[in-house]
């Protein structure tokens, strides 16, 4: 057992990304993410890595694409308006098939928003966000702990897979501080990669970091291999935690600070004598649909809790084929429920099905 | 004896470029530029969108493909992963004084050690010939068909007169291609560009005053001479900033 530190969920990203071996970090400013830009100022320069605040968003994630092209481990992170600008980048990498992370620190939508938590960027990040046939790894961490594990996982899995990878976590996750266990520290990989821009050296033919294919028929080649690709990523890397499901009648799905919010809904039902639990999606894209199918067998109906107006209750009632009432426990704007909002939202859930 | 031959930094992938087009004179310039550097298993370039969108098939060293005027950003991430490479851009107008001014401005003020090479030729050729940051008033284009009108559509943006206004980058020049003379200075203004990057002295761009024939709706002599008459006249050639040099000067 490492030590434990106390640090704010953002904090935690930064360190723990730079444990991971990444080396350049490339940001613009925007609340509520401003402390991972503010890490990574103060520990780069000292470790011999990257600190770039670029002149935009924009600029930031294609620097992430421009290191990410000479495969290193590289990231950014941003909030958002901010994401929003982003994902013409996030696209081009995804298309170009390479590595990167990131972060999406929530705030409340549409437009300017707000600067409280919120988690309406789900369909942004789940769904593609830029143009194109693309996804990416979503993971959704629900306490500072998980910032610095997903972090790691993220650049793992964003390499084994040569895709980015999103952390989206929220406003509240990246302010607040909890005790966390940092993951060893690893060194930078500089291994030659027989993709990667590094120089020819006149030993091999050129390497193109590319996502234009003018011929139709290539394109769509392209896409078939990617989507083959991510075929086995929804095998292999749907992850969840189930919370008191064995004899579960009503399941909450619940992700982030939702989930936490929701766990102690859940609990608070239980003494009430519901049967209650919880599936908590990790990944948001592999989304489990596995998990909730699995669940539609045995359970009456499902709660989906979010900050949002109900983005990821859509994906709910695909995984469960609509077999069972889905409904909605929901605030925006960058409000969050109360577990007691959520514990009514149970009651009713439970009610409507007797 | 070989008294001509191919630039080893060019593959053997024939040029899509339209018969009168400078793209190509420009492409040799800079595979000239790298061979007698001998920088040519180091180099790495960053293609634009536009015209030159297919150069990652032309030159022989690593290319990446950047979004529509984000080949600055990209080429940050690059050399600042890979500061020993050598990293080009090479981008048209509508990329780098349109949509990618901000890219271009602020690679330009941190003194980013890389070389850009910007081509302008007053219009944007790949869509078809529409109105360019750097089309010229009344210039008759696609999108402005009456000839553009500044009192709309403002004025052309002179890209190396703005960046050497500002105290970052080291090297700035603007040159031709429509005649020998002019073609023998850009190449060893090009090659300078380059230089200055392998000896660490920081952001250097050329700007190329580049003929489109097609777009233009002219024979490419006519192009050719149109470049002389109207081009350089709005567009003068010569270097704009040279921040050794100046030292130099100074200290003498």
């Amino acid at each position: 057992m490492g030590n434990k530190v106390l640090m704010k969920g953002n904090e935690a990203i930064a360190e723990s990304a730079i444990r991971a071996g990444c080396r350049h970090y490339f940001g613009y400013p925007i609340t509520p993410q401003t402390e991972v830009a503010a890490y990574m100022a103060k520990r780069m320069p000292k470790i011999g890595g990257t600190f770039l605040q670029a002149e935009s968003e924009i600029a930031a994630i294609n620097m992430v694409y421009g290191v990410a092209a000479t495969g290193r481990r590289v990231m950014t992170s941003s909030s958002s308006p901010g994401v929003s600008l982003k994902q013409e980048g996030i696209s081009y990498i995804a298309g170009s098939d390479l590595p990167a992370l990131i972060v999406n620190v929530q705030r409340g939508g549409p437009g300017l928003g707000g600067i409280q938590p919120s988690q309406s960027d789900y369909f942004q990040a789940t769904k593609g966000g830029g143009h194109g046939d693309y996804h990416l790894i979503v993971l959704a961490p629900s306490s500072v702990q998980e910032m610095a594990d997903m972090t790691a996982l993220a650049f793992d899995l964003a390499d084994r897979y040569l895709m980015p990878v999103m952390l989206l976590a929220d406003g509240t996750i990246g302010q607040m501080m909890e005790p966390v266990e940092l993951p060893e520290a690893r060194e930078p990989q500089f291994a030659e990669k027989d993709w990667a821009v590094t120089g020819t050296k006149g030993r091999r033919e050129h390497h193109i970091v590319n996502s234009l294919y003018l011929v139709p028929e290539q394109l769509e080649q392209k896409n078939f291999e990617r989507f083959e690709r991510y075929a086995r990523i929804e095998r292999e890397e749907a992850r969840f935690e189930s919370f008191m499901m064995e004899d579960a009648e009503i399941c909450v799905v619940a992700f982030g600070i939702a989930a936490r919010v929701s766990k102690n809904a859940v609990m608070a039902a239980r003494r009430e004598g519901l049967k209650v639990g919880m599936i908590r999606p990790i990944t948001l894209w592999p989304f489990p649909s596995a998990a909730l199918a699995e669940a539609a067998k045995t359970v009456k109906g499902f709660l989906s809790v979010e900050l949002s107006m109900g983005q990821m209750i859509e994906d709910v009632k695909l995984a469960v084929s609509c077999s069972r009432p889905v409904s909605l426990c929901r605030r925006t704007g960058g409000m969050i429920m109360s577990p007691d909002e959520v514990l009514a939202k149970i009651r009713e859930t439970a009610g409507g099905n007797e | 004896m070989v008294v001509f031959e191919k630039p080893k930094s060019l593959t053997d992938a024939e040029f899509h470029y339209c018969p009168g087009c400078t793209h190509g004179i420009i492409h040799r310039l800079v595979a000239e530029a790298i061979d007698a550097l001998g920088i040519e298993g180091r180099a790495i370039g960053v293609a634009p969108v536009g015209c030159a969108v297919m150069a990652y098939n032309y030159f022989a060293c690593d290319m990446v493909e950047a979004a529509h005027g984000r080949a600055p950003a990209v080429a940050t991430g690059i050399k600042r992963s890979l500061p020993e490479n050598i990293v080009f851009t090479y981008q048209g107008d509508g990329d780098l004084a349109s949509i990618g001014m901000a890219e271009t401005v602020h690679a330009a003020t941190r003194n980013e050690n890389i070389t850009v090479i910007f081509v302008n030729n007053a219009i944007y050729g790949m869509t078809g010939g529409q109105m360019a940051p750097t089309s010229l008033p009344g210039q008759v284009t696609q999108t402005s068909p009456y000839g553009r009108d500044v009192s709309v559509a403002g004025y052309p943006v002179k890209v190396a007169e703005l960046l050497s206004s500002l105290d970052g980058p080291e090297f700035i020049a603007r040159v031709a291609v429509n005649n020998v003379k002019n073609v023998k200075n850009a190449k060893k203004i090009i090659e300078k560009a380059f230089q200055n990057q392998i000896d660490g002295k920081g952001f250097s761009l050329v700007e190329v005053i580049s003929s489109c024939p097609t777009n233009w709706g002219m024979t490419p002599d006519k192009a050719l001479a149109w470049v002389e008459e109207k081009m350089i006249p709005y567009y003068p050639l010569g270097v704009f900033k040279d921040k050794t040099a100046e030292q130099e000067e100074k200290k003498a």
